[in-house]
C-alpha cells in the first residue's frame, strides 16, 4: 500500500481530479487540430487566432467576460440539478422564458426608478426560468417522466413561444412604424440597464452577480441541510430515502433552482447586453453552461474559470471565423468532444476510489467538497 | 379551416405526408429502441443523425450514388455508435451527458464539413417516388400509402423486422437480458457489455440511416442542424411507444401527422398563428409521456452501466 500520508494523497487526489479537465479539453482541441489539418486548415493559425480574439486583447477579454456572465449562471443552475441526480437539458428554454418576463415586466412597469425595477425585473426572470425547469422537475418527482425529454420538449415550445411573442404582441412598435420588423422588442427603459464596468464596452455588474451567486451556491451545496440532502439525493436516492430524505421534493426543488439560475442568466443577458429581447438571445449557453460545469466538476467555484475559458473560447470562435476563415462551429464539436471526454475520464476516478476501499458517496459526504460525477450510478453499485 | 379539412384532397395531402414524414422517426426511435432495451440510453441521436444526413447529402452531391450515400451514413453512425459504447458501455459514463456530447459533437462537425466542404446550400436529386403496382392503383388508400419512395418503404418494413429480432431471437433475447438484469445475465454466460456494444452500434447505424432518408429522401437539401431536434423527438418516441415496435411505431405515424398538420397550417396561416402550431407536437408529447409512464416499465437496467462484482 502507499505510503503517503492521507493528506498528502488527498492533495495529489484533488490535482488528479483538476488536471482531468485540463486533459480532456487538451485531447478535444488536438483533435479538432487533426480535423482541421485534414480539412486543409492550419491548426496552429486556427487556435492562435482563437487564443488572440479570446484573451489577447483588452477589448477580447471584456468580451470574454460578458459570455462567461451567462454561462457561469447558467453552469450554477447545472451544478445543482446535477448533484441532485437531474439531468438539465433544458437551460436553452429557461433562459428564453427568463429573457422574456423580465422584457415584459422592464417594458410594463417602465416608469418604476431603477432601484425597484432592476429586482423586480431580475426577479421575473428567475420566477419564469424556475417554472420552466419546475415542469420538468414536477413531471419527474410526480409521474417519473424522464426529465431530459421533457426539458427538450421545453427547449422547442420556449423557442415557438419566443418566436410568437417577438413577432407579435412583443414586437417593438419602432419596428413595425418601420414596416422592417425585425423580430425583437422595444428597448428597455435605461433605469433597468445593469451598470457596465468597463466604459465603451459590454462587460456589466451581472459578472459581480455572478461571482457572488457561486459563492452563495457553494455554501448552499456544502454548509446548508436543503444543499446536503440534494446532494445525499443525487447520490443515493434509495438511501436518501431510508434516511427520511422526501426524495421526490429534493428532485423537483433540484430542477426548480436549476431553471431559477437559467431564467435570471435570460434576465441579466436582456438588462446587461442587449437591453431588449431579441432572437438568438440564448446563444446555445444552455449547451456550453453544461460543458463549463462539466468541465469545473460540478462545482460552484470551480465554475468560474470554467465559464472564462468556455467564454473565451465563444469569442474566440468569433474572430477565428473572421480572421483565418475557419467556420465558428468547430468549437461546438470541440465542446462535444470536451463533454465526451471529461465524463469518460470520471471512470479513473471511480476506480482510484474503488482502490482506496471508500466509495465516492462516503468521501463526498464526510470529507472535504471532491466533486465527482457519480450519480445514479453510484446508487445502482451501492444496491 | 374545418371545412377545408374535410375536403377529400386535402385530408389524403396530410395523411400521405405523415406516412412519408414519419420515416426517419421510425428509423431513429426503432434503433434507439434495440439500443435502450439493452440498457443503454443514447441520447446522441440527433448528432448522429445530423452526420449521416450530411454525409449521405455530401457523397449523393459529389457521385450522384444514392446507394452509396446512404452506406456512407451507415457507415458513420457505427462510427459514432461505437465512439458512444466506448464512453457510455466500457468507461461507464453518465449516459444522458456522454449524449449530449455526442450530440454537440455531431452538431459542429456537421456544420464544420459543411461550410468547408460544400459552403452554401445546394440541392440533389434524391430517391424519387416508387408507386407499387396493382396496389397503389387502389383509390385514397393506393394515393397515401403506396406512393412513396423506397426508404419509407424500408422505414415501414423495420417495425416487423425489429420486433422479430427482439423477440424471435437468441439476439434480441440476450439484449433483453442485459437490459433487464445484467447480473442474471453474466452468470448465464453472456458478453453483458458485447452485448450492449451491439445494442448502442445497431440503434447508431439506424440514425444514420434516419439521417440519410432526411437528406436523400425527404428535403433533397442540407442546411446546418436540419435536424431541429427531431433525433430528441425519436428518443422520446421510444418511452412514448412503451419499448415495443408497434409503439414507436403508432408513435410515430401521430407525431409525424401532427407535424403534417401543423405544416398545412401554417401554410394556409389564418386561424392559429403557426409559431404556436409548431409548438402543438411538442406539447402533445409531453403530455403523452406523462400519460405512457408508469404504465409501462422501462428496461430495469436502462442508463446503468454493468460491472462485475468482485
Amino acid at each position: 500500500m502507499s505510503k503517503k500520508s492521507s493528506s498528502g494523497r488527498a492533495t495529489s487526489d484533488r490535482l488528479f481530479d483538476i488536471l482531468l479537465p485540463v486533459l480532456a479539453t487538451l485531447l478535444a482541441l488536438a483533435f479538432g487540430a487533426v480535423l482541421l489539418a485534414l480539412l486543409g486548415k492550419n491548426p496552429l493559425e486556427a487556435y492562435g487566432a482563437l487564443f488572440q480574439g479570446a484573451f489577447g486583447t483588452v477589448s477580447g477579454i471584456t468580451q470574454t467576460l460578458t459570455k462567461a456572465t451567462p454561462l457561469l449562471l447558467v453552469a450554477l443552475g447545472i451544478c445543482i440539478a446535477f448533484r441532485g441526480g437531474v439531468i438539465n437539458i433544458g437551460g436553452e428554454g429557461q433562459i428564453i422564458v427568463g429573457a422574456i418576463s423580465a422584457a415584459w415586466v422592464a417594458l410594463t412597469f417602465a416608469s418604476l426608478p431603477g432601484i425597484l425595477l432592476i429586482p423586480l425585473t431580475l426577479a421575473a426572470g428567475v420566477l419564469a426560468g424556475a417554472i420552466w425547469g419546475g415542469i420538468a422537475g414536477v413531471l419527474k418527482a410526480r409521474f417519473g417522466v424522464n426529465e431530459i425529454l421533457t426539458t427538450v420538449m421545453l427547449n422547442a415550445i420556449a423557442l415557438q413561444l419566443m418566436n410568437f411573442l417577438l413577432r407579435g404582441p412583443m414586437l417593438d412598435p419602432a419596428q413595425i412604424a418601420a414596416g422592417t420588423n425585425v423580430p425583437q422588442s422595444a428597448t428597455l427603459p435605461d433605469q433597468v440597464w445593469l451598470l457596465r464596468l468597463v466604459p465603451r464596452t459590454l462587460l456589466h455588474t451581472g459578472l459581480i452577480l455572478a461571482i457572488v451567486l457561486a459563492v452563495l451556491v457553494y455554501i448552499f451545496l456544502w454548509r446548508t441541510t436543503i444543499g446536503y440532502r440534494i446532494r445525499a439525493v443525487g447520490l443515493n436516492p434509495s438511501a436518501a430515502r431510508y434516511a427520511g430524505i422526501p426524495v421526490r421534493r429534493y428532485v423537483a426543488l433540484a430542477m426548480i433552482l436549476s431553471g431559477a439560475f437559467a431564467g435570471l442568466a435570460g434576465a441579466v443577458e436582456v438588462t446587461g447586453v442587449h437591453h431588449r429581447m431579441i432572437e438568438g438571445l440564448s446563444g446555445g449557453y444552455g449547451f456550453s453552461g453544461i460543458v463549463a460545469a462539466l468541465f469545473g466538476k460540478l462545482h460552484p467555484l470551480g465554475a468560474i474559470p470554467a465559464s472564462i475559458i468556455f467564454g473565451g473560447l465563444l469569442v474566440g470562435a468569433d474572430k477565428m471565423q473572421r480572421t483565418v476563415q475557419v467556420p465558428s462551429s468547430l468549437v461546438v464539436a470541440v465542446n462535444g468532444l470536451i463533454v465526451l471526454f471529461v465524463v469518460a475520464s470520471d471512470y479513473f476516478v471511480r476506480q482510484r476510489a474503488k482502490r482506496r476501499g471508500r466509495t465516492v458517496g462516503e468521501r463526498e459526504l464526510s470529507g472535504p467538497p471532491q466533486p465527482s460525477l457519480a450519480m445514479e450510478q453510484e446508487a445502482f453499485n451501492d444496491q | 379551416m374545418i371545412s377545408d379539412l374535410l375536403q377529400g384532397s386535402v385530408l389524403i395531402g396530410i395523411l400521405y405526408s405523415g406516412i412519408r414524414l414519419a420515416a426517419p422517426y421510425l428509423f431513429a426511435a426503432l434503433g434507439e429502441t434495440v439500443s435502450q432495451k439493452s440498457g443503454v440510453l443514447d441520447l446522441g441521436v440527433d448528432g448522429i443523425m445530423l452526420m449521416g444526413s450530411f454525409i449521405a447529402f455530401y457523397v449523393v452531391f459529389e457521385t450522384k450514388n444514392l446507394w452509396l450515400g446512404v452506406g456512407a451514413a451507415v457507415v458513420v453512425g457505427i462510427l459514432m455508435g461505437l465512439l458512444m459504447a466506448v464512453v457510455s458501455v466500457t468507461l461507464q459514463a453518465e449516459q444522458g451527458i456522454s449524449g449530449i456530447g455526442l450530440y454537440l459533437f455531431g452538431l459542429g462537425l456537421s456544420s464544420l464539413l459543411f461550410r468547408t466542404m460544400i459552403g452554401s446550400v445546394q440541392g440533389i436529386t434524391g430517391f424519387q417516388v416508387l408507386r407499387i403496382p396493382v396496389l397503389s392503383d387502389i383509390p385514397v388508400l393506393g394515393e397515401i400509402f403506396f406512393n412513396h419512395n423506397i426508404l419509407v418503404y424500408l422505414a415501414y418494413l423495420m417495425v416487423p423486422a425489429i420486433w422479430i429480432l427482439l423477440n424471435k431471437t437468441t439476439l434480441g433475447l440476450k439484449v433483453r437480458a442485459v437490459g433487464q438484469n445484467p447480473e442474471a445475465a453474466d452468470s448465464l454466460g453472456i458478453h453483458v457489455n458485447r452485448v450492449r456494444y451491439f445494442g448502442v452500434i445497431f440503434g447508431a447505424a439506424m440514425a444514420g440511416l434516419a439521417g440519410a432518408t432526411l437528406s436523400t429522401g425527404l428535403l433533397f437539401v442540407w442546411q446546418e442542424n436540419i435536424t431541429n431536434g427531431l433525433g430528441f423527438i425519436a428518443v422520446a418516441l421510444v418511452y412514448f411507444g412503451g419499448w415495443r415496435p408497434l409503439g414507436v411505431l403508432f408513435g410515430s405515424l401521430l407525431f409525424a401527422t401532427v407535424n403534417a398538420f401543423q405544416l398545412w397550417v401554417q401554410v394556409k396561416g389564418i386561424d392559429i398563428p403557426s409559431d404556436l402550431a409548431v409548438m402543438l407536437p411538442y406539447v402533445l408529447t409531453i403530455i403523452v409521456l406523462v400519460f405512457a409512464s408508469g404504465r409501462v416499465r422501462q428496461p430495469a437496467a436502462l442508463a446503468k452501466p454493468f460491472e462485475r462484482s468482485g
